[in-house]
């Protein structure tokens, strides 16, 4: 397998395939961060999760229209506006279904499964009837196009460059927002003891709607980062849905830094594989690699020790 | 308390309607395309009445039904594509004797996996066995270490995902995204004809009473009260000395199987079989016509797959754009509004009144209740 290739060949694929893995690894993680802290920390399971993303994805292709027609002067930064205002949406939405739907079903996890489906069929049908069922892509500033030539065989590009970026500084401030904020340690002490967090006068209805919210603005961004390397169509949500929730479980679902790290690994894993099996059967490798793993350590890798 | 009779008198009721829906009203009113139809959402009562037993009672929710159905779908697709493609019938491949999509991908024997499905007999054993093997190894492997809930539900959709890609990149064996195809008898017998379809249709219904027949008596023995008890009370099941895992097992593979005869019988109605019904999307669906029908009702499950699919068909006739809207707005309504589905409807506001109605009124006959056909449990 490795006959036809020189040392020097071998390093450079190695080195573009592990990048192929890392831009992969931060769709993963910016889709499972709002994934980790909508399933982790409050047990609700989103099915319509993808469908947050990729209202994000089209809100940024709508600003990028809207940018391109009215002032394209603000074209080489329209992207970090759609940014905000894919999270804005995204995350509206999101408070919007948790006060509609999931605060009635908390006591109920698999139910949420079940609605939320639902609400991710109407949500694909609505992207299909008002943006029409093909698939759009939006058009990337001058400075986000090529790629960074790191050695004569080595082509990084840059769009996957910025997005891995975004991803280090979305995740940051995610940590900050959990650990460090008082905000963030409400949110904690709701999800480890809904009614003792009540009882010292934590608002956990607001906590829930507002923890539901960011989750689902992550997606936003996830999806608004997602445009700069995929066209996004009506049913693009669904395709990641499986995968994301496999990253959360692997990592254990709990723990944010699990998620990270199962997500870095079931990337490489895959991007390594595709470059020698085919598509399919990588995909079909890594999962089964995944379920197996699970069902030797169903609590995932890295999770909290806790007596039930 | 276990009743001592097998059905009670709303059971009963709901069984008659059932059988008089199915075998004299259907039959004699459509012609034969919507009778087919029906044969092919009846399919789907099988995998809910699987459902019913291993979610509703056991409180597993499996959402890779989709893959049982396709076990069972695929077993019984691959005998009849063997027998379709005799070496008669596919003398101008470059290797007669072996189905058509194998040769056009360049495979030139016959994978030592489809050998078996030349036989008739070993087929039927597999349609049962490989899909109960199966949930016996996933079961097994996820229940002895007490995953449940959630994580079973997610881990059973990723194997959903991972059969489904499977098949559609394995091309040369299992015939890839198109599916197997181009069915045309069943042990000599031409399943295309309306005659044929037919008897099917008879052949299924008589095999969904069966079906229920088990169901119920799964339901009504200890076995079924255990699945109860663990359902609400897990821990206190185990301290009594149950072994939970291996009963968690048992309702999962029991599932499975139903699906898998649902299955088979997909692909002897519709005549052919698709990843389209292995993956992700279908598994849910399954679970949806259930959870319309009612998680709790055997019944109601059969209910759920008729009314649903029939409300899709016409939906989706008429209104392509409305259907996933409806669907949608349906399954949110039904886990908002109406956990146990149709059949808990039924048994909270229709049933006591016409329960009233029948005590005062002894004369009147149920024949006019069969005839609403309306959901019973």
């Amino acid at each position: 397998m490795f006959g036809d290739y020189s040392i020097s060949d071998l390093g450079a694929i190695l080195a573009m395939q592990g990048f192929a893995g890392l831009i992969l690894f931060s769709v993963y993680v910016l889709m499972a961060l709002g994934l980790a802290i909508i399933f982790g920390q409050m047990g609700v399971i989103n099915m319509a999760h993808g469908e947050f993303m990729i209202l994000g994805a089209y809100v940024t292709w709508m600003t990028s229209n809207a940018v391109q027609h009215t002032a394209p002067w603000l074209f080489p930064g329209y992207f970090f506006i759609a940014m905000i205002l894919a999270f804005i949406a995204s995350g509206a939405l999101g408070m919007l279904v948790e006060w509609a739907l999931i605060r009635h079903l908390y006591k109920r996890p698999l139910d949420t499964l079940l609605a939320t489906w639902g609400l991710s069929l109407i949500l694909q049908q609505a992207y299909r009837s008002i943006f029409g069922a093909r698939e759009v892509g939006v058009e990337l500033p001058e400075w986000m196009m090529g790629s960074w030539q790191a050695t004569d065989s080595i082509q990084i590009p840059i769009n996957g460059m910025f997005v891995m970026g975004l991803t280090i500084l979305i995740t940051i401030v995610v940590f900050y927002i959990l650990f460090w904020s008082s905000w963030g340690k409400q949110v904690r002490a709701v999800v480890q003891n809904r009614v003792m967090a009540g009882a010292v006068g934590i608002n956990t209805e607001k906590v829930d709607r507002y923890t539901f919210g960011l989750g689902c603005g992550i997606a936003g961004i996830a999806g608004s980062a997602f445009t700069m390397i995929g066209s996004t169509g009506p049913t693009a949500g669904q395709l990641y849905i499986v995968d994301t929730f496999l990253v959360v479980v692997f990592g254990g679902a709990a723990s944010l830094f699990g998620t990270i790290a199962s997500a870095f690994s079931i990337s490489q894993t895959q991007s390594t594989l595709e470059f020698f099996l085919s598509g399919s059967m990588a995909k079909v490798i890594t999962l089964l690699t995944i379920v197996a793993i699970l069902m030797v350590r169903p609590q995932g890798l890295f999770a909290l020790k806790v007596r039930k | 308390m276990i009743n001592s009779r097998f059905f009670n008198r709303s059971e009963l009721l709901g069984f008659l309607a059932l059988a008089v829906l199915l075998i004299v009203i259907l039959p004699l009113s459509l012609d034969i395309f919507r009778l087919n139809l029906v044969a092919k959402y009846l399919t789907y009562a099988f995998v809910g009445i699987g459902l019913v037993l291993c979610w509703g009672y056991g409180g597993i929710l499996s959402l890779g039904q989709g893959v049982f159905f396709g076990l069972g779908g695929y077993c019984m697709a691959m005998y009849l594509k063997l027998e379709a493609s005799s070496v008669a019938n596919t003398k101008i491949q470059s290797t007669p004797g072996i189905p058509d999509f194998m040769d056009w991908n360049q495979l030139t024997a016959l994978p030592f996996f489809w050998k078996p499905f030349h036989s008739f007999p070993i087929t039927l054993l597999a349609i049962l066995l490989v899909p109960a093997f199966f949930a016996l190894i996933i079961g097994a492997a996820m229940f002895k270490r007490r995953v449940g809930g959630v994580y079973f539900a997610i881990i059973t959709q990723a194997i959903a995902a991972i059969l489904t890609i499977l098949i559609v990149g394995q091309q040369g064996y299992t015939g890839g995204i198109n599916g197997i195809t181009d069915l045309r008898t069943l042990h000599g017998w031409d399943i295309r004809t309306d005659h044929a379809k037919f008897i099917l249709y008879f052949v299924e219904v008589v095999l969904l009473f069966g079906c229920i027949v088990a169901a119920q008596f799964i339901r009504l023995t200890k076995l079924g009260r255990i699945l109860v008890a663990m359902r609400e009370q897990e821990d206190r099941v185990r301290f009594s000395g149950y072994s939970v895992a291996n009963f968690k097992i048992f309702a999962f593979c029991a599932a499975a199987v139903f699906a898998a005869i649902g299955g088979a019988m997909f692909t002897l109605e519709v005549g052919f079989m698709s990843p389209s019904f292995v993956g992700i999307v279908p598994s849910i669906e399954m679970v949806i016509y259930t959870a319309v029908g009612g998680r709790m009702s055997i019944f109601g499950a059969v209910w759920g797959a008729l009314l649903v699919n029939f409300a899709k068909t016409s939906l989706s006739e008429s209104f392509p754009q409305l259907w996933l809207f409806g669907l949608g707005a349906l399954f949110i309504a039904v886990v908002l509004a109406f956990p146990n589905g149709l059949s808990g409807i039924w048994a909270d506001h229709v049933q006591p009144r016409i329960d009233r109605l029948l005590s005062s009124r002894k004369s009147k006959s149920v024949a006019g209740m069969i005839a609403d056909g309306a959901p019973a449990e």
